[in-house]
């Protein structure tokens, strides 16, 4: 214990050079290096199949449907009839279906979920009520799409067929109630996509609006703004690059959800305004003819699969390049 | 002195001003638009109390034991069960966890440790992003090109690779987040100890991020699990067991509750349509508590 300071420290020394036993501190092998090198080989490897991934899913799908694009080329998008027996094909219904569902589900999920986001981050609720409300609407999106389908036919159809009924008895006129309601259609199809989008809206919406910096609400009430005039006038415009982002992914979401649609939306090749009359849509399109097509009608639908995956990929790329400029600029102000 | 300034500002402030008052429209209007915001928030809740309160209720009256161990039941057959779709969707789930779960990790190494900032990094960040906004449809197109259309068969390991697909940018971009969350100075002192990269991945990063990659993993899982629209066209469906007459038919048709459900929600038939509310309770159930575990990993990781 008494050792002089210098041969301390030569022991010291010496116990970490000499045994590797006695410290766990030491340098690597080369058995290590090799190791290392593999291991980083390796995810380089996987993060370059991520690339490849998504070209082989382009190129696969669009490889597939090349015989009917050069077939049918653009009549394919602007044709309407569906006829297998006589090889005649066009999804025109089924793009507008497509549209007119999504946006309705825009609407709808844009007004309630931009109406729950600033209803739980503008201090409406005492927090504990605010994470409730936050968790319930997050559990909307884990309940799967085909029980929304279940429940769209089995309740939503029956409570919504009433009010349906009365709308196109006295206001048959308006093109959107020209027809009534049989059963599946566009509205009750609208309608649980509105559900499925909210939980998407709303998040990405919560988070733009908690992004905003607090000094510009409590700069506003400073000047006498009511909550609402500061909401409306200083919170919601310097979010609405968010908000515009989280809008864009909940349309793109809504453009391709498959299941609830193929069990609500009718299956029925027509161009209507009806909220109440059976439509079609791309994804339901392929859910409902796939399982039994034949090689040309794989084709077809290949071409089909094809238009959608561009109508989405467009809209998702939109919405996070939106995104991505909304937060940039909130950090960059921040600043 | 300061009671002085405090009533000099009192009278220089017109204090009925900052009264709330309902004749005054600025307080009309904030109280409206509080009103319908607060009822938007709740007419919201309502769809989601609507759907639990009719899967118990629907559901739950029809279920058995019997469910769970017998197979599907045929057109005028009274009775049956989906035991087989629930090993379906298990076996299918499974598979696509095997092939997404190892390669979302080992890419999101990459993406975090070591190249951040590549272009390859940003690049795959960028493909992982956009494979979160496929719609499922399309994964069980891709899936039925790339593999029913090469083993001209429809079959479980099909759907698992549709499943698989939806699976990795949530794998690869939360396994990424979590760590990217791990600090520095851990590292570091590893590092210092004379650890390569890969063993300062193995030994610290990796296990401090464990719960934020195990979160990611069992929401990854969750969705896939209530999956229908991949599994359509790549699995199909079976009325059989995966294990028939002792062999295991993996490259069979095989049945998931997803397409239970859309299949018999369907069908005239009231038993089938009991039996698609069971399996959706049942379904459900297994998605919350996989959701449910999925967060305990993350309450962990404070």
């Amino acid at each position: 214990m008494a050792l002089p300071a210098t041969e301390r420290e030569e022991t010291a020394g010496l116990g970490h050079e000499g045994t590797t036993t006695g410290s766990i501190s030491r340098p690597p092998s080369t058995f290590d290096v090799c190791v290392d090198q593999v291991f980083r080989g390796l995810t380089l490897v996987f993060a370059g199949l991520t690339i490849l991934l998504v070209l082989y899913v382009v190129l696969e799908i669009g490889g597939k449907a090349a015989p009917a694009m050069q077939k049918y080329g653009l009549s394919f998008i602007t044709s309407t009839s569906w006829d297998v027996n006589k090889a005649r094909f066009g999804v025109l219904p089924e793009i507008w279906g497509t549209l007119y569902s999504s946006v309705l589900a825009l609407l709808l999920g844009g007004f309630f979920g931009v109406s729950i986001a600033i209803f739980l981050t503008q201090d409406f609720l005492p927090p504990k009520l605010e994470l409730l409300f936050k968790n319930i609407v997050e559990l909307l999106a884990a309940i799967p799409s085909v029980v929304y389908g279940l429940w769209g036919i089995f309740v939503l159809i029956p409570a919504i067929r009433p009010a349906a009924d009365w709308l196109h008895q006295h206001f048959g006129w308006i093109p959107f109630f020209s027809t009534s309601l049989s059963g599946p259609g566009m509205l009750p199809a609208a309608l649980v996509l509105t559900i499925m989008v909210l939980p998407t809206i709303s998040a990405i919406s919560r988070d733009a609006l908690s992004a905003v910096p607090p000094r510009l609400k409590e700069a506003a009430f400073g000047m006498g703004a009511t909550r609402w005039e500061a909401i409306l006038r200083v919170i919601l415009p310097t979010a609405s690059t968010g908000i515009f982002g989280a809008l864009m992914l909940g349309f793109g979401r809504a453009l391709g959800e498959t299941m609830a649609l193929a069990m609500l939306v009718g299956n029925s090749n027509q161009l209507s305004l009806s909220l109440f009359s059976p439509a079609n849509t791309l994804a339901a399109l392929l859910a409902l003819n796939f399982p039994e097509a034949d090689k040309r009608q794989e084709q077809v639908l290949m071409y089909a699969a094809v238009l959608l995956l561009a109508i989405t990929l467009l809209v998702n790329i939109c919405g996070a390049a939106v995104l991505r400029r909304a937060t940039a600029r909130l950090s960059g102000g921040g600043k | 002195m300061r009671s002085m300034e405090g009533s000099q500002i009192a009278d220089k402030v017109d204090l009925p001003l900052l009264d709330r008052s309902y004749r005054d429209p600025r307080g009309v209007l904030s109280t409206l638009l509080s009103v319908v915001t607060g009822a938007a928030t709740v007419i919201a809740c309502i769809p989601l109390f609507s759907v639990l309160i009719m899967l118990f209720w629907r559901g739950g009256a029809k279920l058995s034991w019997q469910l769970f161990v017998e197979l599907p039941p045929t057109a005028f057959e009274e009775g049956g069960g989906f035991g087989n779709a629930i090993v379906g969707t298990l076996v299918m789930v499974g598979l696509a966890a095997l092939i997404s779960v190892p390669f979302g990790i080992f890419a999101a190494v990459f993406l975090a440790e070591f190249g951040p900032d590549s272009k390859l990094a940003a690049g795959a960040h960028f493909c992982a992003k956009t494979l979160t906004g496929l719609p499922s449809i399309l994964a069980g197109v891709f899936a039925y090109a790339a593999v029913v259309m090469v083993t001209g068969t429809y079959s479980a390991p099909a759907g698992g690779v549709a499943l698989a697909l939806l699976m990795l940018p949530t794998v690869l971009l939360t396994a990424q987040e979590a760590m990217k969350m791990v600090p520095v100075r851990m590292k570091e002192a590893a590092v210092g100890m004379g650890c390569t990269r890969s063993q300062v991945i193995w030994k610290v990063v990796l296990p401090t991020a464990l719960p934020g990659i195990l979160t990611g993993v069992m929401l990854a899982v969750a969705r896939a699990s209530g999956e229908t629209a991949p599994l359509l066209f790549t699995a199909l469906f079976s009325n059989y067991w995966l294990v028939q007459d002792g062999h295991l038919g993996l490259m069979e048709p095989t049945a998931s509750l997803a397409v239970l459900i859309y299949n018999f929600s369907g069908m005239p038939f009231e038993n089938q349509i009991e039996m698609a509310w069971a399996a959706a309770l049942v379904l459900v159930l297994l998605v919350l508590v996989i959701n449910i575990i999925g967060q305990l990993f993350s309450r962990q990781r404070v």
